[in-house]
């Protein structure tokens, strides 16, 4: 399977090599000058997609300030080469210099506020252009009437001026393509796409989601600042009026949509088709009309593929796979291997210990002051009514939220001091009551970006050849293709399970995984759940099924208004009229 | 940078808040139909400007009054509105392909105006044109006081209508969660026709107020994009006051600009302070 995956890789990389190689043959065919420039604007226009698509369409961060950063390259080039006469290719690392530090300013700051995604973050980067053309235009850099290169040497490469150019855009168009096919396939890529998804989550399974997003962003940032510096020569008269506007995000956007944005390629199979679209229906003789054409052709194929232009060919695939006969469903194995190792729950002392912790939101008083020690090996039951604080609890210690006031220590190592992809490196797993599967990776990728990011720490590959374990455990290896949409309930819960699992967690946080199950799922459930702690896992078990509960807890905790009300053994436990009376109300106390 | 006098600055002060309802007429049905129908309708600004050619055309040539091509302008719009609402809802269209449809429409569009209209400069010289009232040592010009006016009152009646009538609430309530306000008996399709409709309306108009103000040309189209989208986000997506509130705070702070500095410092201010908002509260839009 994952030499079938490395094969595929390889002949993508080799594909891409040749059509690189066949391609720098082009300015020897002694064609017009007119071809490579023309051919020029398509690898100019591919680089300035592809590299917008590496933060934004893998992360889903739309990034409409694209231009700010092609423009930042663009007039760093324009100055070094006109006013200080730097040799026109030394100006080039300069320019991506400049466009990852406005970049990584500008991450650095943006990318801190949880509530600016989507299109909010577009309006940002947008305002941060027109804030630095403002900038540029009034301030020496430009000083309003523009910068002439007319007077820099261009550099020779190739037989002709048009061949330097062709030849300076396809190496870097070629350069920013394999960047985005080694992301793509690596483990940075899953975690972009996880972000994409759902980047809380992808917080919490161990994707670094902040030095993930910045890195995208400055490697997008720095590609389209070199691209900008060429382009500056190419054009050779640069004005921020021009440079600075909505033209060059709206363009970028647009072919990434149209090719793709979940596809290495598709920016590039986008920038292709617009650029030629736009010159076969421009040029001749009817340029106005031919331009209405090619907004009709945009909107039908918009229409028509609105998962862009490769989106539409890999579903057609993919229904062509689905055609074939389904695999037949694995039973659940009877035991997963690895020995029972209970002995460490008497050795040693309490695995986590939370004291005092606090936390409110907007007033209400979530946890008041909890103190709860988890032992090695143990499953703790955490009871409680609705809206006592157990989830609470559990966002607290997975990171999700940190406490107004108190302190967790997790193997004596104090958790608040932790990002939340730190604690489950840490060895820490959870799942959500409400299932939250990366809705456009497949089971087996959802299962896999966990085994890569957590406790686990997997490389890629062995992350996929793993994720098969926890598919044959958890039942799912009949749906290992499917999409989270494609589930039930029930699978979609034992989906959050493998995903815990799959990150070699050492303490898992189970968030109501029986609730909405059928009594025969449940048996499953606690099946599994027996398996795991038997492999050495200890496990918070938060639940409203008693019957579970009675069966599976060595010992529980009940919350109630935010507050530790009893603690011990479940028989126990549910006998003190404290608890009753939290339950059912104190007319039956 | 001298300070300038107190005359001068209550001029531009004055004449930020007429940019600024203007900026305010245009992110209204911008804002609703990307607030309440999830589009982000690029095309809004193309048929501004065909409601301002248009607006041209019948009173430059056919010598209508100016407001009165409104009568024609308003209800060919609406049927805009509505078919675009029809196609979105009939292919399914999410917010960033309704991106890239209206953008494929705004060429055909713009095009469209190339064609009938060449890509020359054109003025409409009304009877409100060369109309100002003075008011002590202000100039106050007709057709940006009847823009102001046009843009108060379609954004205060379209807010009292999302509020108090039925009408809005199931509105309100189809934009909050369709298929839940779908089992409490809300035609959630028939209502998006309908505000689609009243969203490319409300472009006409603003594409009169264009026309009185402002010489015409195709590429103009693109010109208003950046600030109006400002304008819109920092007011709400899906308010019917914000844009305007937004729109007479980012024309003000432009307009004092220009006249403490130079225009060209203009969009500094009110893109700063869109980002400083943004990064301040992006819950409070």
């Amino acid at each position: 399977m994952s030499a079938l995956i490395n094969a595929s890789r390889t002949r993508g990389l080799v594909a891409i090599l040749a059509a690189g190689g066949a391609l720098a043959l082009v300015p020897l065919a002694g064609l017009p000058p007119f071809y490579e420039s023309f051919l020029y604007l398509v690898f100019h226009w591919i680089v300035l997609a592809t590299s917008w698509n590496i933060l934004s369409g893998y992360t889903g961060y739309f990034s409409f300030g694209h231009g700010a950063f092609f423009g930042a390259g663009m007039y760093t080039t324009a100055a070094l080469a006109s006013r200080f006469d730097v040799p026109f290719l030394w100006t080039l690392p300069a320019a991506a210099a400049v466009a990852v530090v406005l970049g990584v300013a500008l991450g650095a700051v943006v990318f801190r506020v949880r509530g600016i995604r989507g299109e909010l973050f577009a309006l940002v980067t947008l305002a941060f252009t027109f804030v630095v053309g403002t900038i540029v235009l009034n301030t020496p850099i430009d000083g309003g009437p523009g910068v002439y290169l007319s007077g820099v040497p261009v550099p020779a490469i190739g037989p002709s001026g048009a061949s330097t150019f062709y030849y300076m855009g396809g190496a870097l168009a070629l350069v920013t393509i394999v960047a985005a096919f080694a992301i793509f396939h690596a483990k940075f890529g899953a975690g972009l796409f996880a972000i994409h998804d759902d980047e809380d989550v992808a917080e919490v399974i161990g994707v670094p989601t902040f030095r993930y997003k910045i890195a995208a962003f400055a490697l997008s940032c720095g590609l389209a600042g070199i691209a900008g510096g060429i382009h500056a020569l190419f054009v050779s008269y640069v004005t921020a009026g021009d440079t600075f506007s909505i033209v060059v995000p709206l363009t970028v956007v647009l072919m990434s949509v149209l090719g793709g944005t979940r596809f290495w390629a598709g920016p590039a199979v986008g920038a292709a088709l617009v650029t030629s679209l736009l010159y076969a229906f421009t040029a001749g003789n009817h340029a106005i009309a031919g331009k209405a054409v090619f907004g009709a052709v945009l909107i039908v194929v918009i229409l028509f593929m609105p998962q862009g232009v490769l989106g539409w060919f890999s579903r057609k695939l993919r229904r062509r796979k689905a055609s074939r006969p389904p695999a037949s469903v694995t039973a659940m194995p009877d035991a997963v291997e690895g020995k029972p190792d209970r002995s460490r729950a008497a050795a040693t002392g309490p695995m986590l210990v939370a004291r005092g912790l606090r936390k409110a939101f907007r007033g209400v008083q979530a946890l008041d002051g909890v103190d709860i020690e988890i032992r090695h090996g143990e499953i703790l039951g955490l009871l409680g009514p609705n809206g006592s604080g157990k989830s609470t609890f559990i966002n607290l210690v997975s990171g999700h939220y940190r406490p107004d006031a108190g302190e967790i220590r997790f193997e004596g190592r104090d958790l608040g001091t932790l990002e939340a992809h730190g604690i489950a490196r840490g060895g820490i797993a959870r799942t959500y009551q409400v299932p939250r599967p990366f809705a456009h990776f497949t089971v087996r990728e959802n299962v896999a970006v966990a085994a890569m990011f957590g406790g686990a720490n997997l490389t890629r590959g062995a992350a996929e050849r793993d994720s098969q374990r926890w598919l044959d455990f958890t039942g799912l290896a009949g749906r290992a293709d499917a999409l989270p949409d494609e589930l039930n309930l029930h699978q979609r819960k034992f989906l959050e399970l493998a995903r815990a699992l799959a990150s070699r967690p050492r303490l898992v946080l189970l968030d109501e995984v029986l609730s909405g199950l059928t009594p025969s799922e449940i048996n499953d459930a606690v099946g599994l759940i027996r398996t795991i702690r038997d492999r050495g896992a200890t496990i918070v078990f938060v639940e409203h099924v008693m019957r579970a509960v009675m069966a599976l807890t060595d010992r529980i905790v009940v919350l109630n208004y935010g507050r530790v009300i009893a603690e011990g053994n479940v028989a126990d436990v549910m006998a003190r009229p404290e608890v009753v009376t939290a339950y059912l109300g104190t007319g039956h106390a | 940078m001298a300070l300038p006098s107190a005359a001068l600055l209550a001029q531009s002060i004055l004449s930020g808040l007429f940019i600024g309802a203007l900026y305010g007429l245009l992110g209204l049905g911008l804002s609703l139909s990307w607030g309440m129908l999830r589009q982000i309708n690029l095309a809004h600004f193309a048929l501004a400007f065909l409601g301002a050619y248009l607006c041209y055309q019948l009173s430059a040539v056919g010598g209508v009054d100016p407001l009165a091509t409104l009568l024609v302008i308003v209800p060919c719009f609406f049927v805009i509105g509505v078919a675009l609402q029809w196609i979105f809802a009939r292919f399914r269209i999410g917010a960033f392909n309704s991106l890239l449809v209206t953008f494929g429409l705004t060429v055909i569009i713009e095009s469209l105006i190339q064609l009938i209209w060449t890509a020359d400069f054109r003025r409409l010289n009304s009877i409100y044109g060369d109309a100002t009232l003075r008011v002590g040592a202000l100039y106050v010009p007709m057709p940006e006081l009847l823009t102001l006016l046009l843009s108060l009152c379609l954004s205060l009646g379209i807010w009292a209508a999302l509020r108090y009538t039925d009408l809005g609430r199931a509105m309100r309530a189809a934009a909050e969660d369709g298929p839940i306000a779908a089992a409490f008996g809300v035609n959630e399709r028939a209502l998006a026709l309908l505000l689609s409709g009243v969203c490319a309306a409300l472009a006409g108009v603003a594409g009169v107020c264009i026309a009185l103000s402002y010489t015409l040309a195709p590429a103009q189209i693109y010109a208003w994009i950046g600030v109006v989208f400002a304008a819109v986000m920092l007011g709400g997506l899906g308010s019917a006051l914000g844009p305007l509130i937004a729109g007479i705070i980012i024309g003000v702070s432009e307009s004092v600009t220009m006249a403490i500095t130079a225009p060209s410092w203009a969009p500094l201010v009110s893109f700063s302070l869109l980002i400083v908002v943004l990064l301040v509260r992006p819950h409070q839009r």
